[in-house]
């Protein structure tokens, strides 16, 4: 542990002196990346965790259908038939040497959760139990789905967020939970800290680092139907956003094929994965007509893509927007025994008996492929290529190492956030082992982000940040949702220049300091708008269809013009592109049909 | 559609001479709205300063707690209609001290659950390169403890906390099961140590209101009488 000198914290205008805080790692966000890279770092080095929420409220612990790894507990399986699925998964898009990296790892990644106590479900035998998920097969894709998935009933994510925090807790872990960050401190390409908001006293803070992490997640809120949290608003990546440096991938959004209908509230794939069919109007198992091997068990992007068309071709239930997924044949032993959160939401949502009556679903704004470039170590690169901000690393969702490329395999995130997040902790140790000096904070760093406050809680205006945010997500899930095309994303680009107009004469109700909600939902919405365009713009740029990104008037891959990664940087008003190759090693691309 | 009325008890930290008070809203309500839908229309279209934490909206994150109608629950489980009430009374959890509106301060239930040592212990290192095995019969132990979600429901109805503010409490007694039922933990008697105290265990009076309290119909009680019967195993 390092201690803190007084004499050497440095003055931040507008700032009080008490506000400006130091530590050798500051991690934003305290989900599965954040937190796993915590208890890497905590052993040598004095670790800090900010979270806007408390720690075990991250949107990790809504995951539920397990973490993915060749533990091989249940039937014969392999790191090479892992990367196979996960390669063809994302549509050929993802990196294959860190795709590697992370098959490999995962394994020991997994039984290390073990050794720190999750209660992962169990196999006869005492082993960590593995189930079915969509894309995961055995032998290269020639044999049917596979046993690969560990889970701890339909609870994975809440087990292993609750079990870090436990880790977190022996290791003795800085938290400052409900501290929001408004702004990093990056000059000349190195990461100093960042400056945030105290949610419960009101205030502007500094923390002074000599190394910053990002695991803030995804940004499924720009959605109008989305599985995601309300704090999931990708905050984030418009921060990177706003410190010069470029985000990748920012059109590849994944939307799940079952979410309660409505509600967008996730029903896991393990529905699926134990048996349960999906069904439209006429009582077919639709599923045949589009992946006639795979079915159900079909990666994500083809199942939502598969829904969808059956509701737009009017076979959704009663012709409305959603289809039945079927446990009934399961039985109730195994429904209550392995899936009793889907029991649980479907009868506290839509008073569905699951046992007895199908459930209604429908596709659901769920992850964010894209994100914050990374290498493979986890550091951020300032040119998305090859050159790192010195200091600065991120990991999980709101990370694009890239893993996942054009489309993720359910159960690989919350392996990518947990094993990305050690690596990053693992990356931060080495950089902070040769690095004795904290870098030189700015006397004018909290400037922005103190103006950016003053700003909001003493706007004015006539319009509601909740309209905005509403017009925000319907027009997102009507032009750039599952089926994308010229026509409907131009007309996106018009609509969010109109609703940043709007978004500059905002009124805040709430003008106080303290627990200000209100001020929060009006950052977040500035952060949503931003990263919005990136979205649209590099949907519009990509004249193709591959993983989830799917354009009606460009329906098939393009791998001459397109296999290679969108990166995208914003200045000033003007949004400016470059691309990169996929790195790929051990997999040809190859047509995709399961 | 019904016009549902939401009474709101409020408390503005700038303004602490006014102190609590109720207000009203009027919210239109339909088949399917949980009252946390309802708040936040209120939040997003009547008035911005309504203050309640919220963030999964799936009853899994522990945000919302909040004392509906009398009984403390999760906004976003909560069915309006199933109320089948016209006048909604929302409180903030009792017992925690109160930061603003519905937001109450969690220090207690932290503090609690850090008396416990929430983290397995081990004493032996775990296997190489495999994980340490535990039936499925010695895992279904832990079902109905390792599902809390500390949203401070249990904590919040019990008269011993409201009592005694330093008061262990009963989510910190279930984390404590939760590891001494625990197959893999080697130090039981480390997690069950310091529920032997003045403000532990003992004070627990078998009310059962943390069992009702609990969203996720979790049994506190039980964990406590099994945590007695081990302490006093322990001792004579």
């Amino acid at each position: 542990m390092s201690t803190i000198d007084p004499e050497t914290i440095h003055d931040v205008e507008g700032v009080p002196v008490h506000s400006v805080h130091r530590h050798d790692v500051i991690i934003v966000g305290a989900g599965l990346a954040g937190m796993r890279a915590a208890v890497e770092a905590s052993d040598e080095f004095d670790v800090a965790v900010l979270s806007k929420v408390f720690p075990t409220r991250s949107h990790s612990g809504g995951a539920q259908g397990g973490i993915a790894a060749s533990l091989a507990n249940e039937e014969e399986d392999h790191w090479e038939w892992h990367m196979f699925d996960t390669v063809k998964g994302s549509d050929y898009l993802g990196d294959q040497d860190a795709i590697e990296i992370m098959v490999k790892e995962a394994p020991v990644v997994v039984r290390e959760f073990e050794h720190y106590g999750t209660p992962f479900s169990r196999t006869p035998e005492g082993r960590i139990a593995q189930r079915k998920f969509g894309g995961h097969t055995k032998d290269f894709g020639r044999g049917g789905p596979i046993l690969r998935a560990c889970y701890a009933a339909d609870r994975t994510g809440h087990a292993l967020l609750h079990n870090l925090y436990e880790v977190c807790i022996k290791k003795e872990v800085r938290f400052y939970p409900e501290f929001y960050a408004l702004s990093l401190i990056i000059r000349d390409n190195v990461c100093r800290g960042l400056v945030a908001w105290d949610v419960i006293n009101g205030g502007v803070h500094v923390f002074h680092a000599k190394a910053v992490m990002f695991g803030t997640g995804g940004y499924g809120k720009v959605f109008e139907i989305t599985s995601n949290a309300l704090a999931n608003t990708g905050d984030g990546l418009s921060l990177v956003l706003r410190a010069g440096l470029p985000l990748e991938d920012m059109e590849f959004v994944q939307f799940h094929p079952t979410g309660l209908y409505l509600q967008g509230i996730l029903v896991s794939e393990a529905a699926r994965g134990e048996g349960g069919y999906i069904i439209n109007d006429k009582g077919e198992r639709f599923m045949e007509r589009y992946a006639p091997d795979k079915m159900e068990l079909a990666p994500r992007d083809l199942v939502s893509r598969s829904i969808q068309t059956e509701i737009n071709e009017g076979r959704g239930i009663g012709g409305e927007a959603y289809v039945y997924c079927d446990l009934r044949h399961l039985g109730e032993d195994a429904i209550m025994k392995k899936l009793p959160q889907i029991h649980e939401l479907a009868w506290k949502f839509l008073h569905v008996d699951c046992t007895k009556e199908p459930i209604p679903i429908q596709p659901t704004a769920h992850y964010s492929m894209g994100g914050i470039p990374t290498n493979k170590d986890a550091q951020v690169l300032a040119d998305g290529k090859e050159r790192p901000v010195e200091g600065f690393y991120a990991a999980g969702e709101c990370a694009c190492v890239s893993v996942h490329g054009g489309n993720r395999l359910g159960t690989n995130s919350l392996l990518e956030a947990s094993l990305f997040g050690r690596r990053a902790g693992k990356s931060m140790v080495r950089f902070l082992r040769g690095t004795r000096e904290f870098p030189e904070l700015p006397a004018d760093a909290a400037k922005l982000a103190i103006k950016e406050i003053e700003r909001f809680l003493s706007a004015d205006g006539g319009e509601r940040v909740a309209d905005i945010r509403e017009d925000l997500q319907g027009k997102m899930t009507d032009e750039c949702g599952i089926f994308r095309s010229a026509e409907k994303l131009e007309a996106m680009v018009k609509d969010l220049g109109e609703l940043e107009k709007r978004f500059e004469k905002i009124k805040i109700d709430d003008r106080s300091n303290k627990f200000n909600s209100d001020l929060l939902e009006a950052i977040e919405l500035g952060h949503m708008l931003e990263f919005s365009e990136l979205i649209v713009a590099g949907a519009l740029k990509r004249e193709e269809s591959r993983g989830a990104h799917s354009r009606t008037d460009f329906p098939k891959r393009d791998d001459e013009k397109w296999l290679k990664h969108t990166l995208a940087w914003k200045k000033g008003d003007e949004i400016t592109f470059d691309y990169k190759p996929v790195i790929i090693t051990r997999f040809q691309p190859k047509e995709r049909t399961y | 559609m019904a016009t549902i009325t939401f009474k709101i008890n409020r408390f503005n930290p700038d303004d602490e001479r006014r102190g609590h008070f109720m207000q009203k809203y009027q919210v239109e309500a339909k088949k399917g709205d949980t009252i946390l839908d309802c708040l936040n229309r209120i939040k997003w279209k009547q008035d911005g300063s309504l203050t309640f934490r919220r963030s999964c909206r799936s009853g899994i994150c522990g945000s919302c707690a909040m004392t509906i109608d009398g009984v403390n629950n999760l906004a976003c489980e909560v069915q309006v209609m199933a109320l089948k009430r016209d006048t909604i009374t929302v409180e903030p959890l009792r017992g925690y001290t109160v930061i603003k509106d519905l937001v109450v301060s969690l220090d207690p239930l932290v503090k609690g659950m850090l008396k416990v040592k929430p983290y397995m212990i081990t004493k032996t290192p775990p296997p190489t390169d495999q994980e340490r095995l535990q039936s499925p019969e010695e895992r279904e132990k832990l079902d109905g403890l390792y599902e809390c979600i500390l949203c401070g429901s249990c904590t919040s109805s019990c008269p011993s906390f409201w009592a005694d503010k330093e008061y262990i409490g009963p989510h910190a007694f279930l984390k404590a099961y939760r590891f001494v039922a625990d197959t893999r933990d080697e130090a039981p008697r480390e997690h069950l140590e310091p529920l032997d105290d003045k403000h532990g265990l003992w004070r627990c009076h078998t009310i059962f209101n943390c069992v009702e309290a609990c969203p996720k119909d979790l049994n506190p009680t039980k964990a406590i009488s099994e945590l007695k019967k081990a302490l006093v195993n322990d001792k004579f």
